[in-house]
């Protein structure tokens, strides 16, 4: 990243309009160059904080309303014309020319020095792609036509369209099922499939013999992920030229203060929270404190038993999360999971999972609680599973019952229940969270946005207890219980017992590389 | 027959002998090699054994044929696994920086289970099958088959029967190897349509469109529907096998209506069937319903479920063909797509079974060139082989046509 080589003001860009041009030659851009020039380090915070509002208003917008939908556009566009960096990412009105490229200059610098603040751990990339590639996919939306395909050209996607011929044999295909009404004057690209992959997942794209046939109003779609797979590799890059900048004492506190700001918590195990809830509190505290998808596979295990391995990982990370030692958590599903097997059974099959959970065994990763999004977008539970969100993954009759049963007022199910047709599961969960914790009633607007389970647990300890720590029960039964319990051990290092190989492939989803990965890792080792 | 007298307790037993004279070393290894063109390319494969007492060894790898033969016939694992081509020699992963040891390439796999249809089947659950459910497995090769050759343009398929309950795909084409994870997981997505958990009763949501490999897969249903729902479930045969079927109509006043006809017209599942489908046609028209509520429930029925995470992973472990199954002793054998209908899995050979037959052949048989014939080639294992043999002569061939193609480009310079 280099702000400081040039010589030449940037107040003097408007000169050199016609070169300036030809780096910005569209409105939007896929940001593939870094900026060049000087900057004043007032001027760097101002676009970097006036950026995150874009960004945090993203977020909050795209977790409150269906993406796409002409509120949510309304909403979006509200947000953004209250921020400085309404000129450059709204474009609503006609500029001229050097004002028009300082906007774009602005685009790109701001988009960069955030890359800067967000490319430090895997949640802050997660978070930073997800929200630029919505911004994006938002401002592609707004253009019009011609100026799409302009910018397609731009980013140099040199797909043809298909003959005549080929594309009436693709369409004799489709018409069978009146797929499309009228696919007269379509024009059909063909690309790999690997290149559409997003496509492909969503069935939403025609497949033969390896290529897609992508109509043109899904090209951007091959635009996104394109966008996607050359942020995140920038990324991961950035982050690895990042220790270079630590010589510099102004930049590097204000980077890490930015991406604190608006970034939640992550929820990894605190020093002085671990020991506090031992098993035999997790019964009356997942009645009280728990959100409903963990409530939802606590009642699953004591029910059956027994856990598959989604709800082992989402569950069993949540445990830690609150505070639950790796002793508790073995004692804690040795106690269920004996009711169904034998000791042997648990501790050849199970207890490897559990300390993998807390880091001891396999690649000995500390790994965080899961949050909302990635409940919610991965990993889908099947038949037999019991993780997943209950405000995405349960029929709604069944929702319906079990937010019944919690003693909620007609008028709330009912609240709780619109928000969840809506599609809007943490809104939902968070008015389940106001109603069944009595901050709020049936009518009023939701205030707060759940984001982690362990956030809701912490938010309902708090105020149930207080603002102290949630520790309420004598610290003898800790102890006692503490000293009872014996971790299973199975010795040998290079002999493993376990029976899931499936554990060693936690990796997030989020589109690194397994070499960009190693890169970062090394890195950071060194 | 050898199937009822198989007792897993003497395994051990039996292990040494199979994989000193069964076991087809040679076509395993020239499948895994791949003509030895990528370099490394058995040498840095991981294989996982499962020993005695569940025992579980990760990371070996072997040098060569030779080297991986020895090896078995020392350890004799009660199960293989295979995993990914890594970027260095797996047994050496200690002795190389962690985050530098990647799995790079594997088959793209793919893991279909008889416990997953629990909900749909009337005759087994848990671990149990038999040639009432059976038709399922026949159901998903087929589909998934053509969606594989057709849609995503791959030509080797190999298909495997796991030994008990459920089948395996190992898809060898180059591409498919070198698939990104999002690849992966974007092509398990594309074949999966029977979502959601047990707190979800309605499983397939279609749109108002039919994608064409949906349609496809509708077509293979119905061509198995009558023999499968009616004759081997007996589908709407009580009422409680029919609540089942009917808690899948989106719409409660056609479902109300639905129960009260099957008890008072419906004589067996064939005349239920029919009422069903007339009350959705009206229902459709009166738009009550969605167009695609019988398909729902064919497909929520019949589909194919698959165990996404198996596809999704580079590095995943799936169990090897021609390892025995502990529990049943049978052998995870190839199947021909072309025949599957034929396919019983009932009538695969367990490892008992084949020592037997083993007492009764000739040692040291000569064939016409005068080659030795391997001994599995004269027991019931050999059929099974062929399979394997033609998958891996198409893999060759498609290999050697490459080659040739290559080189004709070069000739022009």
């Amino acid at each position: 990243m280099d702000f400081g080589n040039r010589s030449k003001a940037r107040s003097k860009v408007d000169e050199s309009n016609v070169t300036i041009d030809e780096h910005y030659p569209h409105r939007l851009q896929l940001y593939s160059t870094p900026p060049s020039g000087t900057i004043s380090l007032q001027e760097f915070e101002e676009l970097a904080v006036e950026r995150l509002k874009v960004l945090k208003a993203v977020e909050t917008i795209g977790i409150t309303h269906q993406k796409g939908t002409p509120k949510y556009l309304e909403l979006l566009t509200k947000e953004i014309s209250a921020t400085k960096l309404k000129d450059s990412i709204l474009q609503k009105r006609k500029l001229p020319p050097g004002e028009e490229v300082e906007n774009r200059v602005r685009d790109h610098i701001s988009h960069f020095i955030l890359r800067l603040a967000y490319c430090r751990s895997e949640d802050l990339r997660r978070w930073f792609l997800t929200q630029e590639l919505d911004l994006f996919r938002f401002r592609f939306q707004e253009e019009n036509t011609e100026s799409k395909a302009r910018f397609l050209k731009c980013a140099g996607l040199k797909y043809k369209p298909v003959s005549t011929e080929e594309r009436d044999s693709v369409v004799k295909e489709l018409d069978g099922t009146d797929h499309l009404t009228n696919t007269t004057d379509l024009e059909y690209y063909k690309v790999p499939f690997t290149e559409a992959l997003d496509l492909v997942r969503g069935r939403k794209v025609f497949l033969r013999a390896g290529f897609a046939y992508v109509p043109r109003d899904d090209l951007v779609s091959i635009l996104l992920s394109v966008f996607r797979v050359q942020l995140s590799h920038a990324l991961a890059i950035t982050a690895r030229a990042l220790p270079g900048m630590e010589e510099d004492g102004r930049l590097l506190p204000m980077l890490c203060g930015l991406s604190k700001r608006y970034l939640g918590q992550d929820y990894s195990v605190k020093k002085q929270n671990v020991g506090v809830v031992t098993a035999d509190m997790i019964d009356m505290l997942s009645k009280k404190s728990f959100p409903l998808c963990m409530q939802n596979v606590h009642v699953h295990l004591k029910q059956s038993h027994h856990l598959r391995h989604g709800s082992r990982l989402q569950y069993g990370l949540f445990l830690k999360g609150i505070g639950l030692s790796l002793e508790e958590a073995v004692k804690y599903f040795r106690i269920e999971f004996m009711k169904s097997m034998d000791v042997d059974t648990f501790d050849k099959k199970y207890s490897y999972g559990i300390r993998y959970n807390y880091g001891k065994e396999g690649k000995k990763t500390d790994y965080t609680p899961f949050g909302c999004m990635k409940i919610i977008m991965n990993n889908p539970p099947a038949t037999g599973d019991s993780h997943g969100c209950p405000f995405r993954h349960f029929d709604t009759d069944l929702l319906k019952q079990r937010i019944s049963s919690q003693g909620l007022t007609k008028e709330g199910v009912e609240t709780v229940m619109k928000y969840t047709k809506g599609g809007h599961c943490q809104v939902a969960c968070a008015k389940y969270f106001e109603l069944t914790h009595g901050i709020s009633d049936s009518g009023t607007e939701v205030e707060m946005v759940i984001q982690h389970p362990n956030q809701y647990f912490e938010r309902s300890q708090k105020l149930l207890n207080g603002p102290a720590k949630p520790s309420s029960t004598p610290r003898t039964v800790k102890i006692v219980s503490s000293q009872s319990s014996t971790p299973g051990s199975s010795g040998g290092s290079a002999v493993v017992v376990k029976s899931e190989p499936i554990d060693e492939d936690m990796d997030d989803d989020m589109g690194f590389s397994a070499t960009e990965l190693a890169s970062l890792d090394e890195m950071a080792a060194a | 027959m050898a199937a009822q007298s198989y007792d897993p307790n003497v395994l051990p037993d039996l292990l040494p002998l199979y994989y000193k004279r069964l076991f087809p070393y040679g076509p395993y290894y020239r499948w895994l090699n791949y003509g030895g063109v990528p370099k490394n390319y058995f040498t840095h494969r991981e294989f996982s054994f499962t020993l005695k007492d569940d025992v579980y060894v990760r990371y070996q790898s072997f040098a060569d044929q030779q080297d991986l033969e020895k090896e078995l016939q020392k350890k004799c694992p009660h199960k293989i696994d295979i995993g990914a081509v890594y970027s260095h020699r797996p047994k050496d992963h200690k002795t190389v920086k962690s985050t530098a040891f990647q799995a790079q390439e594997k088959e793209l796999v793919f893991d279909i289970d008889m416990t997953d249809y629990d909900d749909v089947r009337s005759c087994c659950s848990g671990a149990d099958i038999c040639s009432n459910c059976w038709p399922l497995m026949v159901i998903a090769v087929k589909i998934l088959d053509r969606a594989l050759r057709d849609d995503f343009g791959f030509e080797h398929l190999l298909w495997v029967y796991s030994g008990r309950r459920g089948i395996h795909c190992w898809v060898c084409d180059e591409n498919a190897r070198k698939l990104s994870a999002q690849g992966r997981s974007a092509i398990a997505e594309y074949l999966t349509l029977v979502k959601g958990g047990d707190s979800q009763v309605r499983k397939v949501n279609l749109p108002d469109r039919l994608h064409p490999s949906v349609r496809h897969a509708v077509n293979v249903i119905n061509s198995h529907f009558v023999d499968y729902a009616f004759k081997k479930q007996d589908l709407l045969d009580c009422e409680e096998k029919w609540k089942g079927v009917l808690a899948v109509v989106p719409s409660e006043v056609v479902r109300d209506c639905l129960s009260r006809d099957f008890v008072k017209h419906g004589k067996d599942t064939a005349s239920r069937w029919t009422i069903l489908k007339r009350r959705l046609t009206e229902g459709k028209q009166e738009s009550m319903l969605k167009p695609y509520v019988e398909e729902e429930i064919k497909l929520q029925f019949c589909y194919p479920r698959l165990d996404v995470n198996v596809s999704k992973g580079v590095n995943h472990l799936l169990k090897s063909p021609f390892c025995i199954h502990p529990k049943t002793g049978r052998v995870c054998v190839p199947m021909d797509p072309k025949t599957i209908d034929d396919f019983d899995p009932m009538d695969v050979p367990t490892i008992s079974g084949l020592l037997d037959e083993l007492d009764h052949v000739e040692v040291g048989t000569k064939d016409e060139q005068g080659k030795r014939v391997r001994d599995y080639k004269k027991t019931s294992l050999g059929p099974y082989l062929e399979t394997f043999e033609s998958f891996l002569k198409d893999l060759e061939g498609s290999r050697k046509g490459k080659l040739i193609e290559q080189s004709d480009i070069k000739m022009e310079f």
